[in-house]
């Protein structure tokens, strides 16, 4: 299962958290300082896999942004970049070419989006089309609903 | 009451704050306003988003706990947007440690059964995320209920529910087990997954299931060549695969299914063949299915010819030009390096080419996989290379090579050349935090075999040196042992008994047992029996040794701890140059030698001696030249030589050749002086005192001052006692660094006792410095 998803910029500005284990808040800052030190340590063309503890970490840059996923020991790495690479199109999907700001200013939704994707550190749908319709359902009945209430969502 | 601004006006806010202090002000003032508003009962819309911005500064690292009260507020809300961000807000702040999290289980159970599938969804995501032992508990009906009457939508997410569930309470997977079972049957590729993923957790927790799942694998082999047959599917489509992730799933859980199992593995045996040789590996997709196959391939009881297959697709991954393939081929030939050897060391070239990789990672995994294909046939070319290797290393990564290049030494054994010995030695001295960790290491290889010449020798030294990090037990990279003292020192008297050690070796094992004597407390006594057992030894170094031991203990005890010291980090040197040939065979009388100096006793002089001691016995198999590296002159080897005179009237070698000017002369007593520079703005003066009178002086101490801005160090002298008719001269190393280049003077004092008793001194000043 995968452990944890960080997003963050090239500065170590943390975008994104998401874990799937019970940790406390303390280890969550320690592993983001871990985390955030050894990968933007990294030279540019190196290899994508770290290891750290009992954990394997897999990475990818997207223009400013980091994605640092980490995963149990005994999972696929190259499977892990291309879970990487799909949260990535949906983002874009979603967004209409997707840049870092889009996920500052608007990071809730991010999170629905990873929530459709990924429940509990599993994939749980691996077609990128439903995906994208669910999300924009809810988003729907989040509109509609506030439209009802004739307030704004945010 | 502030005007709660909306959120992105507050991030637009927080991130134009030019300064640290700037932004914690912008936050304090934010959340100030958002904990009034979350004291008011009914705040009308703005509740959400005042959450949100909630969560947004916690994310930015701020102290956000008093929001939790609010998120199980905002879930029991009947709004779609309230409980969205409540969830939200539960999956951030509310974990299974906090109190609050079992409050918002009843919400959970109720939006489990919602008429909404997207409000379903949201509770069955945070149950997923962040659900305890109770809770899971609690709602495992609920999920099981939902496993088999819902949409696809819903079932996806509850399959992935239950295994979280399974996860936390492992004996809830009996309730699953056949609702997993009858999904495997669904068309939709969400809940496949979900199920595939349910049944694997399943399997990995209880072997009766195991059992049962098993005869799963004829649907799951038909699942599979559908996917890998079936045309073009533009919903699951990545790159001309489809649906790798799924396809991945599967073959995991084939691989659990088929192991330790031939009627399972044989019949998935075709299904890996056509997916090992259909799949296109251009892109990273079709690799990471291949790379599943192959581990899957290898991991059950598959035919010979499949398991060619596997490696020749590692061996195809070997070469290809993506880093990460590399890597992950690296790390599966690894796993099977052990079980199908030959078939790894075929792609032993590519292997160690790989060690010249720039990435750090392939680099590491090269190295294990080398270390793990040295074999006697191949040990020459596989030293070389990881010796060089080892030498272009940076330090940090030194150390990690380091550990296991001595399990490497082990496995070398007897074809290792002499130098490997001193390389290691250098090499381990040089990683301190690897101290303990080697010389437990290395102790247990001795315990198990004493027969390899070099790695006693090394294991020896060890002991000797880190005994008292070996007797303290613990030590962080590898499992703790008790050792004791009794034990290191069986180990060490097994090799002086046995017969495969040779002379050196046993010299290695007499010196280490001596040196433990300071570095234990309770068996003193033995390590005095074993040295003077030894010095009627026949063999006439170790006799050489054992009597100075001995007399180390019987009348120098209070040098001996300064003499047996830990050994300074050695510098690479050139190898094979020994220090003074001084080799003598014969057992001297020790004299006693006041050493008085003006300087700071060194402590480097000790171990210098000590070393001294070692040459001076003719080893030419001791590697350790400590006196050459310290950049000390030979002339040092008469300190040695005269608290341990054992060589009593040998002839010194003379200085090098630098000019030798007289600076004093008076009374038959005269100061010659040597310069040399060692750097640019250091030297190094030697002075030597001599008598030419026919009555003998005594405590002869020379002092010397320098103008203000040089740097002056005196060392020890040689002794004080400057005998009649110059049968032996007193030297003195001064030295000196003159950063601010002055012109440099420098005054000695020269005192002495004659031998009618009275005391002389004198002054001399040197204005200039020959060979500057």
């Amino acid at each position: 299962m995968m452990r944890f998803l960080l997003l963050f910029s090239r500065q170590g500005k943390l975008r994104l958290q998401k874990w799937f284990t019970p940790i406390s808040e303390r280890e969550k800052k320690k592993i983001i300082r871990d985390m955030t030190s050894m990968v933007l340590a990294r030279q540019p063309r190196s290899c994508n896999f770290l290891h750290w503890k009992d954990l394997k970490i897999i990475y990818k840059r997207y223009a400013s942004l980091y994605f640092c996923l980490a995963v149990d020991n005994q999972e696929n790495e190259l499977l892990a970049l291309e879970v990487i690479h799909r949260y990535v199109e949906l983002l874009d999907k979603y967004f209409g070419n997707v840049c870092e700001l889009d996920i500052i200013f608007n990071f809730e939704k991010a999170y629905f989006i990873l929530d459709e994707f990924l429940i509990g550190g599993e994939i749980q749908e691996t077609s990128k089309q439903v995906v994208n319709r669910c999300i924009e359902s809810s988003d729907m009945l989040q509109e509609t609903m506030e439209e009802y209430m004739s307030k704004p969502a945010f | 009451m502030s005007p709660s601004i909306p959120l992105q006006e507050m991030i637009r806010a927080i991130r134009s704050a030019r300064t640290q202090c700037e932004e914690r002000g912008v936050i304090q003032r934010e959340c100030a306003a958002i904990r009034a508003q979350f004291r008011q009962v009914d705040n009308g819309g703005a509740r959400s988003h005042n959450l949100a911005k909630l969560l947004y500064v916690h994310m930015l690292g701020y102290p956000a706990h008093f929001g939790q009260m609010e998120c199980v507020r905002m879930i029991a809300s009947p709004r779609y947007s309230e409980k969205r961000v409540g969830y939200l807000g539960a999956m951030m702040l509310l974990d299974e440690k906090q109190d609050a999290s079992l409050l918002i289980t009843n919400s959970i159970k109720n939006d489990l059964a919602h008429s909404n599938q997207y409000v379903q969804s949201l509770a069955l995501c945070t149950l997923a995320c962040m659900g305890s032992a109770e809770m899971c508990r609690d709602l495992a009906p609920e999920i099981d209920r939902l496993l088999r009457a819902s949409n696809s939508y819903i079932k996806k997410k509850a399959a992935l529910c239950a295994v979280h569930i399974v996860r936390k309470v492992h004996d809830l997977g009996e309730l699953f087990a056949p609702a997993a079972r009858s999904l495997l049957a669904e068309k939709n590729h969400g809940v496949l997954h979900g199920a595939v993923v349910l049944i694997t957790q399943l399997c990995e927790r209880n072997p009766e299931a195991l059992e049962r799942f098993r005869k799963t694998v004829p649907d799951l082999v038909q699942i599979m060549k559908g996917l890998v047959i079936s045309g073009y599917s533009p919903e699951h489509d990545v790159a001309g695969i489809s649906d790798p992730f799924l396809q991945v799933r599967i073959l995991r859980l084939l691989r659990i299914l088929g192991r330790h199992n031939e009627t399972a593995s044989d019949a998935m045996n075709d299904l890996l063949a056509q997916v090992a040789t259909n799949t296109d590996s251009t892109k990273t997709v079709g690799n990471a299915v291949l790379y599943e196959t192959v581990l899957t391939v290898l991991d059950i009881k598959s035919e010979s010819g499949l398991r060619v297959l596997a490696v020749n697709i590692l061996g195809r991954f070997l070469l290809n030009n993506d880093r990460n393939i590399r890597y992950i081929a690296m790390t599966s030939l690894q796993r099977i390096v052990g079980t199908d050897h030959n078939a790894v060391q075929r792609h032993r070239g590519t292997i160690v080419d790989c060690l010249k990789d720039q990435d750090a990672s392939v680099k590491r995994r090269a190295l294990e996989l080398s270390l793990a294909l040295v074999s006697a046939s191949n040990i020459r070319t596989m030293m070389k290379e990881l010796l060089l290797f080892l030498s272009s290393c940076p330090p940090g990564a030194q150390s990690s090579s380091c550990q296991r290049h001595i399990p490497c030494g082990r496995k070398a054994g007897g074809d290792v050349r002499d130098e490997t010995v001193p390389n290691l030695i250098q090499l381990i001295t040089n990683t301190s935090e690897l101290h303990c960790y080697t010389v437990h290491k290395l102790y247990r290889a001795l315990l198990t075999d004493i027969s390899q010449p070099s790695l006693v020798q090394v294991a020896c030294w060890c002991i000797g040196e880190y005994g008292d990090l070996l007797l303290k037990g613990e030590c962080q990279e590898t499992e703790p042992s008790q050792v004791t003292e009794d034990d290191a020192l069986d180990a060490l008297e097994t090799v002086l008994q046995s017969h495969m050690s040779s002379p050196a070796t046993r010299g290695f094992a007499l010196t280490a047992t001596m040196k433990l004597s300071t570095r234990i407390t309770e068996n003193v006594d033995r390590i005095r029996s074993i040295v003077s057992i030894y010095g009627s030894c026949m063999d006439v170094e170790l006799q050489q040794r054992a009597v100075e031991y001995n007399a180390l203990f019987r009348k120098y005890d209070h040098m001996r701890a300064a003499v047996l010291e830990r050994m300074p980090v050695i510098e690479k040197n050139s190898s094979g140059h020994t220090n003074g040939e001084t080799a003598g065979d014969a057992v001297k009388e020790i004299q006693p030698a006041a050493v008085k100096q003006t300087g700071p006793l060194l402590p480097q002089q000790p171990a210098n001696q000590v070393c001294d001691l070692l040459d001076l016995l003719g080893g030419s198999e001791e590697p350790l030249q400590p006196s050459t590296a310290l950049g000390l002159p030979n002339s040092t080897s008469t300190a040695g030589g005269d608290l341990l005179d054992l060589l009593g009237g040998l002839e010194l070698t003379p200085l090098a050749p630098a000019p030798t000017v007289p600076v004093y002369e008076k009374d038959g007593v005269s100061l010659t002086l040597i310069c040399e520079k060692t750097s640019d703005s250091g030297m190094t003066v030697t002075l030597t005192a001599s008598n030419s009178t026919d009555s003998d002086i005594s405590v002869f101490t020379l002092q010397a001052a320098v103008p203000k801005s040089v740097q002056l160090h005196m060392k020890a002298p040689s002794g004080d006692f400057l005998p009649a008719r110059g049968a032996a001269k007193v030297t003195q190393m001064v030295a000196l660094n003159n950063p601010n280049k002055v012109n440099l003077k420098m005054r000695i004092r020269i005192s002495y006792n004659t031998s009618q008793g009275s005391a002389y001194q004198d002054t001399v000043q040197i204005d200039s410095f020959p060979g500057l």
